[in-house]
């Protein structure tokens, strides 16, 4: 995805629209979340503000308009919009350029629309706010906008709450509110995080489209370096609190001068970098043939079964010994329910399931429980993923209390030590609280976890999609050195392409509970035959100067 | 929606059935109907002979489920099960055990009740929404922390304290109101309006924290971030968007005791010499009239049934989210 180069650069001559001067915001009187930063947007330019999560990068831009929780304090020389200091307004004045001359997205446009509300009477609360308009010429206008972003049958669709649209939609629908005061400068706060990958590209289409019809300035907030390199003029990077470096796109990426950004750089896993791997002739370790997960749909006063959605339709693939499966697909085409029903976490319709020629379909019971120790999971969240009140050593000895009943309680301690050595973490780990480590930390501990009973595979449902960009680099490293040592091999389930081209030997593409295509990586990445997965392949955000 | 109703009412019979016969074996299997007999004859000098002719007299000297002696379909209606309790599923209450009729009696009853429960609900509603409201527009400022301990001293001092003290004051001391008693039609309202005023205030302390917490969860969601980043100033997000949005738990919650009120308060008409059904209730309980606090308890159990029924269609109704199938 690479939109033509209409690069505005900053004109001395023309003034900034937002300029931002020694901004500092503490929490609770004490933690120092923005630390003393200062810089300018200027008008019909793209800026980008890019950071990993924690960075500040978000409070910097609710301070501006002062939408933080009452416990942030917010002390700046100067918050200029033009000619009037921001920092110096009293809340009545504020509320006037909230909206109209500063308008916001944010990153769940799900949780951000009012969920009792319809979308119309969400907009049009906006437009009334700013223009008083009469009743005739506001509907004329709320469908304006619903047409400028882009959203089909508008005349419909603005009786819809939100939650009876896409999230693509949705996320119009934010804009089109953020439009309706037809501000100077447009605040997106990571827009298209929650967005697949193809939506993401559409967003961002749209986005850049607005901006040209308008000619308001961009202020984008984004972790993801690929896709501001491919829409901003110019970036900024967080770091804790601070900006370490700030330049125009070309340069930026071409030549970073910071350490950090250059870490962030090469952290970034790439789409053109595929893993090869040489074939084997060695019988599959998982062998699935036909695979149906159908959920019932329940309708009539006796909640008979009418139909199902079918989740998985006719699934078949093998994943051979020490070798990696990329299962590729958007949110909803069923890949997380097929990880989750091979491992018999879920029930299935039909299908049959080998391990190792053990057939785990036939399984159930203490046959299957025994079953669990060559195949384990690591989910997405690592947050929700342990028992917050269970220590450490505990969580990664669990499997082996239930699996491996004749180990010794101090065998299990040793062997919960050495796993998290093995994972990159002091041995002390074992006596501390989940709650007590980082998310890459508490993935790495989620890894551990699955390793402790000598797993043969290892489903891992979007391990690293919660993470920074430098922390999923550290655990797809630390995946790729445990397959090498151990063996083991991964069912690796993601949405992120550019992942898949770095741990993945075989690719599989899922698309509305089929698998449509399939084949090494290098042959699916490169060479893609079906439609769906050129459209996935091009949605994906390239870096430019790279 | 009408089908997932029907289908709600269809799953009401077994649950009405099923409280039927939980309380024919509390009152009849666990309590004797000799057990009865001498609570109502009093515990001392009572001969078999009298136990005996008091339960035939009421009907309790049946067998309980199935009457072998008895001829083709009256094996199953000659028992005490049938005569005493399967009626109360056609609203059938029967006689009392001193010889009134139920069921008059309910109808009767029901009105006081409900005159002094349904203004303390609504009254209370509206003063605690108001009340939390305001302390969540002055969140964290010493307002609120003082309105908090404030309502955690009001949460402290037992109900029965509110309502003594309100009658000495009110009644005896400042003579505003009478202390206790009832009347017909309009005349009724100087007699509820110190209940209903005790009522509500004995119910702030919990209603306001509650409120509270419901509408600071609420305050801070995104959506509300959404409104203020609109253009909204801080009360008009806070009525347009909150109160909106927290009124689904607030509503549903309300709803549910709604059929409830019917039963009246257990406490208040006691004190208050109010003619409703909760005193009904109380009187019969010191009086072992057990007939007319199974027909109560069976009445109980349908208007909870029927609130909670209630409560499910109300959703639909406060949030578009919601669709019932």
């Amino acid at each position: 995805m690479v939109y033509a180069p209409n690069r505005q650069f900053p004109d001395p001559m023309n003034p900034p629209i937002l300029s931002i001067e020694h901004l500092s915001v503490t929490f609770n009187h004490g933690q120092t979340v923005v630390d003393d930063i200062s810089f300018a947007v200027y008008p019909g330019e793209t800026f980008a503000l890019v950071g990993e999560s924690g960075s500040g990068k978000s409070i910097t831009a609710l301070s501006v308009l002062r939408l933080l929780p009452p416990n942030a304090q917010i002390n700046a020389q100067a918050i200029n919009l033009q000619d009037r200091n921001l920092a110096q307004l009293p809340e009545m004045e504020l509320c006037k350029i909230r909206g109209r001359r500063i308008a916001y997205i944010f990153q769940d446009p799900m949780s951000a629309l009012n969920p009792v509300m319809t979308i119309g009477q969400q907009i049009a609360e906006t437009v009334n706010l700013h223009f008083s308009l009469p009743a005739q010429a506001l509907q004329q206008r709320v469908l304006e906008l619903l047409q400028q972003v882009e959203i089909p049958n508008p005349q419909q669709r603005v009786n819809d709450f939100p939650h009876q649209l896409s999230g693509g939609q949705r996320q119009r629908v934010m804009i089109a509110m953020a439009l309706a005061g037809r501000p100077d400068l447009l605040i997106a706060d990571e827009p298209t995080t929650s967005l697949d990958v193809t939506i993401q590209a559409q967003i961002l289409a749209l986005l850049k489209n607005i901006q040209q019809q308008t000619g308001m300035a961009l202020w984008l907030i984004s972790h993801d370096l690929a896709l501001v390199s491919s829409v901003a003029d110019r970036v900024a990077v967080m770091q804790q609190g601070q900006i370490v470096e700030t330049g125009v796109t070309e340069v930026f990426f071409s030549q970073p001068k910071h350490p950090y950004t250059r870490k962030l750089l090469n952290a970034l896993p790439s789409i053109t970098h595929v893993k090869t791997s040489a074939g084997t002739t060695a019988p599959p370790l998982l062998q699935v043939k036909d695979f149906c997960c159908y959920y019932p749909i329940r309708k009539g006063l006796f909640q008979r079964v009418v139909d199902h959605v079918k989740a998985v339709d006719g699934v078949s693939f093998e994943l051979h010994a020490g070798k990696t499966l990329a299962l590729v697909g958007e949110s909803g085409c069923g890949k997380t329910t097929l990880g989750k029903s091979l491992l018999n976490l879920l029930p299935h319709n039909s299908g049959q399931v080998f391990m190792d020629g053990v057939a785990l379909h036939e399984l159930s019971g203490e046959a299957l429980r025994k079953q669990r120790a060559a195949m384990q999971m690591v989910f997405q969240d690592p947050f929700a993923a342990m028992n917050p009140r269970m220590l450490i050593g505990d969580i990664i000895a669990e499997g082996i209390t239930a699996l491996y009943p004749e180990v010794t309680g101090q065998e299990r301690k040793n062997r919960a030590r050495q796993l998290l050595q093995q994972v990159g973490l002091p041995e002390e780990s074992a006596s501390r609280y989940p709650h007590e480590f980082s998310g890459g930390q508490r993935q790495r501990i989620c890894i551990a976890r699955a390793l402790a009973v000598n797993p043969r595979l290892i489903v891992c449902d979007e391990p690293t999609s919660a993470l920074d960009v430098s922390v999923q680099a550290q655990i797809i490293g630390l995946l790729k050195t445990l397959q090498r040592e151990q063996g083991v091999s991964y069912l690796f389930i993601t949405h992120d392409l550019a992942v898949v081209a770095e741990i993945a030997d075989d690719v599989a593409v899922m698309y509305k509970g089929k698998i449509i295509e399939h084949g090494s990586a290098k042959q699916v990445l490169a060479q893609p035959q079906q439609a769906y997965t050129k459209k996935l392949l091009s949605a994906v955000p390239v870096l430019r100067a790279a | 929606m009408t089908q997932y109703i029907i289908r709600r009412i269809l799953y009401a019979f077994p649950i009405l059935l099923g409280v039927n016969i939980l309380t024919f074996v509390l009152f009849f299997v666990v309590n004797s109907p000799d057990d009865m007999a001498r609570l109502q004859l009093g515990q001392k000098h009572v001969t078999q002979q009298a136990i005996d002719n008091w339960k035939h007299q009421h009907g309790y000297d049946l067998p309980l489920l199935w009457d072998g002696h008895a001829s083709a379909e009256e094996k199953l209606t000659h028992t005490i099960f049938f005569q005493k309790s399967a009626g109360l599923f056609v609203f059938n209450f029967g006689v009392s055990d001193s010889g009134r009729n139920i069921g008059a009696d309910i109808q009767e009853r029901a009105l006081p009740s409900l005159a002094l429960a349904l203004p303390t609900l609504a009254i209370g509603l509206v003063v605690n929404i108001c009340l939390a409201l305001m302390m969540v527009l002055f969140r964290s400022s010493y307002l609120e922390q003082a309105g908090m301990v404030l309502c955690v001293l009001l949460m402290s001092v037992s109900s029965l304290f509110y309502i003594i003290g309100g009658q000495f004051f009110a009644g005896k001391l400042l003579k505003l109101v009478p202390i206790s008693g009832y009347d017909d039609g309009f005349a009724a309202f100087k007699f509820l309006v110190l209940p209903i005023a005790i009522g509500v205030f004995s119910g702030i302390g919990s209603g306001v924290r509650w409120y509270r917490t419901l509408f600071l969860e609420e305050v801070g969601k995104d959506y509300v971030r959404t409104a203020r980043a609109k253009g909204l100033t801080e009360t008009a997000a806070l009525f347009r968007h909150v109160l909106p949005n927290a009124m689904i738990p607030i509503l549903t919650g309300v709803v549910v005791v709604l059929p409830s009120l019917f039963m009246g308060s257990l406490i208040m008409e006691s004190f208050f010499s109010i003619p409703g059904l909760g005193s009904y209730t109380i009187d019969a309980i010191n009086s072992q009239d057990f007939a007319i606090v199974r027909a109560m308890v069976f009445l109980g159990s349908v208007l909870y049934v029927l609130g909670l029924l209630l409560t499910d269609i109300s959703y639909t109704l406060v949030d578009p989210r919601v669709r019932l199938s």
